[in-house]
C-alpha cells in the first residue's frame, strides 16, 4: 500500500495557504496558543454560506479546494477526513444555547453543522461527489486513520485519486477548558524557543491540511507516501523502536537510509523524551527536523508534518526554521515522521522521493 | 480480495434489552422499548417518547463491575456491555492469539457528561473530580476505555459519520481484515442519549410525538433511542474451528451529496451504497430474503430510502421492516444494533415486524412486514444506514 502525493492544500498558523513557498517567510509568535492564518473565504465559498459555517469547516473547505486545484483533480474517488473534535465551535454554540435558554428558542443551524462529518460531507456537497465518504474521530489517530484508509482505498477499489485530510480548530472556551486539564503551557513562549522550553504543557495549535493521494505517476507529484503506522499506548520505548524498525524492514530500508527524521517535539517536558530516546537509539546521526513550533500541538497536527515531509522531498531543502542541528544530506530520498500526541498515540509516516 | 469475513460474536444493549437474549424475548412479544424518558432531566421529557436503556449510570457501572466512583460516560458503559457480550460470544479468551482490533462509532461521544459540566468547566473558580470529564468528551475516548476493558490494542479507531457511523465501522473492519492489517476485529458503535441530541432533533422538527411509524403514510418523524451494538469479524484463519454465525458478504458506502441533513428524493446515495454492496457480495437483488431498512419514520428518509429500494428491487421487494419502532433511532449505534438483528434474522430465519405500520404509502408499492415471521429461510439480509451529511451505507449478511 503506497501512494503518490499529487496535490496539497494547507491552512496553518504559518503562511502555507495557496502557495508553493516552503516557509520562506516565517511567522514568529510569542504565545501558548497558535491560531491559523486564515484565507479569505469568499474565494472558496459563497458569502452567505461562509457566514454560517464554523471556522474548521471553512478552513477544511478552503484547504481541500486548493488541494483539488493543485492536483488537477476535479472529482476525487473518495473523500476521507480525520478530526478529533469535529466542529467544536458549532458544538459549543448549540450547547451554550441549550444551557443559557433552558432548552428553548433554539435554531438548528449550529446543531446541523456540529456533526463530526460536516467537512467531508460539505466537500462532497460542493463537488456533488457521491463517492466513498468517511470521517475518523479517534483523538491522536484521527488523521492517521484517514491516511491508512486512503492507502487501502487505492488498493482495494478502482479509485485513482483519494482526497484525505485532517482538521481541528481551537476555540477560546476549549482552550480554557483543556488548560484546566493541564494540556498547555502556562507561559507564553517564542516560536523558536519552544523546542528548548522544558516546561509542562505544549503550545496549542490548529489547522487543516488536505492531500490528494494517487496511484498515478506524474512529474508534479510531491512525494511517495509509503507507509503509516499507529502504535497505541506503548508499554515501553522498545515497542516504539520495534514499530519503527519493523516498518523500515518491511520497506527494505535501514535507519541509515532515512535522510531526515521529523519529530513531533512539542516542548512539553512530560512527553518529549520519547523523541530524544528514539533519536539516540535509532537515528543518532540522521538529520533531524520538527514542526510543532510552527503548527502548535493538536490531535491532527501530523497533517502539518506530512506537508513538511512532502515539501522537503519535492524542494530538496530543509528550511533552517525546522532544522534541529544541521542538514547532513544533500540529496534527500527518504523522510520519516515520528509523532506522538500526549505520549499515548504514537505514529510513524514514511515518505520517499518520487 | 476475495477473502471471506466471518461473524463469530454479537452483543447489544438497547431499550428492548440488556443483551441478545432479552432482545429476542422482546422481539417475540412484539414489545417496543419506546416510552418515557427517566435518566435525563429535560423540559422535553413529556413531549416525546424515547427508546431509553432503563438503567441509571450507577446501575450500568455495577453491571460491569466497576468501582462506583469511576469517571466514565454512558456512551462508554453501553459500549462496554455490548462489546463484551460479542467477545464472549466469539469465545475469544486470549486476545493476543491473533492481531485483534476494535473500531467503534459514536455521534456524540461523552456529550451526556460534557453538557452537565460545561459551565463548570469554564468557571475556573470551581473545581472537583468532575474535571476529569473534560477528557471523556472526545468520541475516541469511549473506544479506548472499551479497548482497554477487552485488552485490545493492535488496531484502534473511531468513526463518526452521523447515523451511518457504526455501519461504516463494520465495513472498515472487513476491509482491515481483507487488507491483512488485523485478523479479527470488534466492530460496531455506541451512543447514549443527551440533552444535546434531544434538543438538536427538536429544532429539526423531525421527532414524532407518538410512537414512530416507519414507512406509514401518516408517519410524523422518528423516536430517538440509545444503545450499543457490536459484532466480531474474523478472517477464515482466525475463525477456524469456531461456530460461524454468518458472513459479512457485502458492503457499500456512498454520499448522497444533496443536503447537509436531508436525503435526496430519489435516494441516490442509498441506491449507490446498495449497488456497491451487491457488487462486492456477488449477490443479486433476488437473493435478498429480508431488508432491515434504515426506516427512521421521518417524512424524508422513508420516502428517499423506499424509492432507492424500489430502484434496486423493482416490484420484487423482499420482506422488509424497520426495527426502529422497537429500539428508537440509536444514531451512531444503529448500524451496530441492526447488524446484530440481521445476524439473528439469519440464525433464526426470522423477519422482524415493522411496528405501528397501518397506512400504505401511496408513493411506494411495497408494504413492510407487520408480524414476526419465521416461515421461510432467511439466507441473505440487507441492512441500510444513512446519516446527516449524506453518508449512506449498506451491508449484506449471508448464511455461512
Amino acid at each position: 500500500m503506497e501512494a503518490f502525493i499529487k496535490g496539497i492544500g494547507i491552512v496553518s498558523p504559518q503562511k502555507t495557504f495557496n502557495t508553493h513557498e516552503f516557509l520562506t517567510e516565517l511567522k514568529e509568535y510569542n504565545t501558548n496558543s497558535l491560531r491559523c492564518v486564515e484565507p479569505v473565504y469568499t474565494e472558496f465559498l459563497n458569502p452567505v454560506l461562509a457566514r454560517r459555517m464554523g471556522r474548521t469547516v471553512k478552513m477544511g473547505i478552503a484547504a481541500s479546494s486548493v488541494c483539488l486545484k493543485d492536483s488537477g483533480v476535479e472529482m476525487p474517488d473518495a473523500i476521507i477526513t480525520g478530526t478529533a473534535l469535529g466542529c467544536h465551535e458549532d458544538t459549543e454554540k448549540f450547547l451554550l444555547a441549550i444551557i443559557d435558554n433552558d432548552e428553548q428558542f433554539l435554531t438548528p443551524t449550529s446543531f446541523m453543522q456540529s456533526t463530526h462529518n460536516t467537512v467531508s460531507s460539505q466537500i462532497a456537497l460542493q463537488l456533488k461527489c457521491m463517492n466513498y465518504n468517511f470521517t475518523y474521530v479517534h483523538k491522536g489517530f484521527s488523521f492517521e486513520s484517514a491516511v491508512l484508509d486512503g492507502l487501502m482505498t487505492l488498493e482495494d477499489s478502482d479509485a485513482k485519486n483519494v482526497l484525505v485530510g485532517g482538521h481541528d480548530e481551537m476555540t477560546d472556551r476549549h482552550f480554557t477548558i483543556t488548560q484546566r486539564a493541564g494540556f498547555w503551557k502556562q507561559e507564553n513562549v517564542a516560536t523558536m524557543d519552544i523546542v528548548n522550553s522544558k516546561t509542562p504543557g505544549s503550545v496549542s495549535g490548529e489547522g487543516a491540511a488536505f492531500f490528494m493521494l494517487s496511484n498515478e505517476e506524474s512529474d508534479k507529484n510531491y512525494a511517495k507516501l509509503r507507509a503509516v503506522k499507529m502504535i497505541f499506548n506503548p508499554g515501553s520505548e522498545d515497542e516504539i523502536e520495534n514499530g519503527i524498525t519493523d516498518l523500515l524492514y518491511e520497506k527494505g530500508l535501514t535507519t541509515d537510509d532515512i535522510d531526515c527524521v521529523i519529530y513531533g517535539i512539542s516542548g512539553d517536558v512530560r512527553f518529549d523524551n520519547s523523541y530524544y530516546d528514539i533519536q539516540k537509539t535509532l537515528f543518532n546521526t540522521n538529520t533531524a527536523a520538527y514542526f510543532k513550533h510552527l503548527s502548535g500541538e493538536y490531535q491532527t497536527s501530523s497533517c502539518f508534518a506530512l506537508w513538511e515531509a512532502a515539501m522537503i522531498l519535492k524542494t530538496q531543502t530543509i528550511p533552517k526554521s525546522i532544522l534541529i542541528g544541521e542538514n547532513k544530506k544533500k540529496h534527500i530520498k527518504n523522510v520519516l515522521i515520528y509523532n506522538n500526541y500526549m505520549n499515548t498515540y504514537h505514529t510513524v509516516f514514511l515518505l520517499s522521493q518520487c | 480480495m476475495n477473502k471471506k469475513i466471518y461473524i463469530t460474536g454479537i452483543g447489544m444493549i438497547s431499550a428492548i434489552g440488556d443483551n441478545v437474549e432479552q432482545t429476542l424475548l422482546a422481539v417475540a412479544k412484539g414489545k417496543s422499548g419506546i416510552g418515557e424518558l427517566d435518566n435525563i432531566i429535560t423540559r422535553h421529557r413529556n413531549e416525546i417518547p424515547i427508546g431509553e436503556v432503563k438503567h441509571t449510570n450507577e446501575e450500568l457501572i455495577k453491571m460491569i463491575g466497576l468501582h462506583v466512583d469511576t469517571i466514565i460516560t454512558r456512551t462508554t458503559l453501553l459500549g462496554m456491555l455490548a462489546a463484551k457480550e460479542a467477545m464472549v460470544w466469539a469465545g475469544i479468551k486470549d486476545v493476543n492469539e491473533y492481531r485483534t482490533g476494535i473500531i467503534s462509532a459514536t455521534s456524540v461521544g461523552g456529550m451526556s457528561m460534557t453538557e452537565n459540566y460545561f459551565k463548570d468547566f469554564l468557571d475556573v473558580e470551581k473545581s472537583g473530580g468532575w474535571l476529569k470529564y473534560i477528557e471523556t468528551h472526545d468520541c475516541g475516548d469511549s473506544t479506548e476505555v472499551i479497548a482497554k476493558y477487552l485488552g485490545i490494542k493492535d488496531h484502534i479507531s473511531t468513526i463518526s459519520t452521523a447515523c451511518s457511523s457504526s455501519a461504516n465501522s463494520i465495513m472498515l473492519g472487513a476491509r482491515l481484515i481483507k487488507n491483512n492489517i488485523v485478523d479479527r476485529v470488534v466492530v460496531g458503535g455506541t451512543d447514549s442519549l443527551s440533552k444535546f441530541t434531544i434538543n438538536g432533533f427538536m429544532t429539526l422538527m423531525i421527532l414524532d410525538k407518538e410512537q414512530c411509524k416507519p414507512f406509514d403514510a401518516e408517519r410524523k418523524g422518528l423516536n430517538l433511542g440509545e444503545g450499543a451494538g457490536f459484532i466480531v469479524l474474523e478472517s477464515e484463519r482466525a475463525a477456524e474451528g469456531k461456530e460461524i454465525l454468518c458472513e459479512l458478504s457485502g458492503y457499500g458506502n456512498s454520499n448522497d451529496a444533496y443536503h447537509q441533513t436531508a436525503s435526496s428524493p430519489t435516494g441516490e446515495g442509498a441506491y449507490l451504497a446498495m449497488q456497491k454492496a451487491f457488487k462486492i457480495s456477488g449477490l443479486k437483488p433476488e437473493d435478498i430474503d429480508y431488508i432491515n431498512a434504515h426506516g427512521t419514520g421521518t417524512e424524508v428518509n422513508d420516502m428517499s430510502e423506499g424509492t432507492a429500494i424500489e430502484r434496486i428491487f423493482g416490484n420484487k421487494v423482499p420482506r422488509i421492516s424497520s426495527t426502529k419502532a422497537f429500539t428508537g433511532h440509536t444514531l451512531g449505534a444503529c448500524g451496530g444494533i441492526e447488524a446484530v438483528l440481521s445476524v439473528l434474522a439469519i440464525k433464526y430465519n426470522m423477519v422482524y415486524p415493522s411496528l405501528n405500520h397501518i397506512n400504505q404509502m401511496s408513493e411506494l408499492n411495497f408494504t413492510p412486514t407487520k408480524t414476526l415471521t419465521t416461515d421461510k429461510p432467511i439466507n441473505n439480509v440487507l441492512s441500510n444506514s444513512f446519516g446527516f451529511g449524506g453518508n449512506s451505507s449498506a451491508l449484506i449478511f449471508s448464511r455461512h
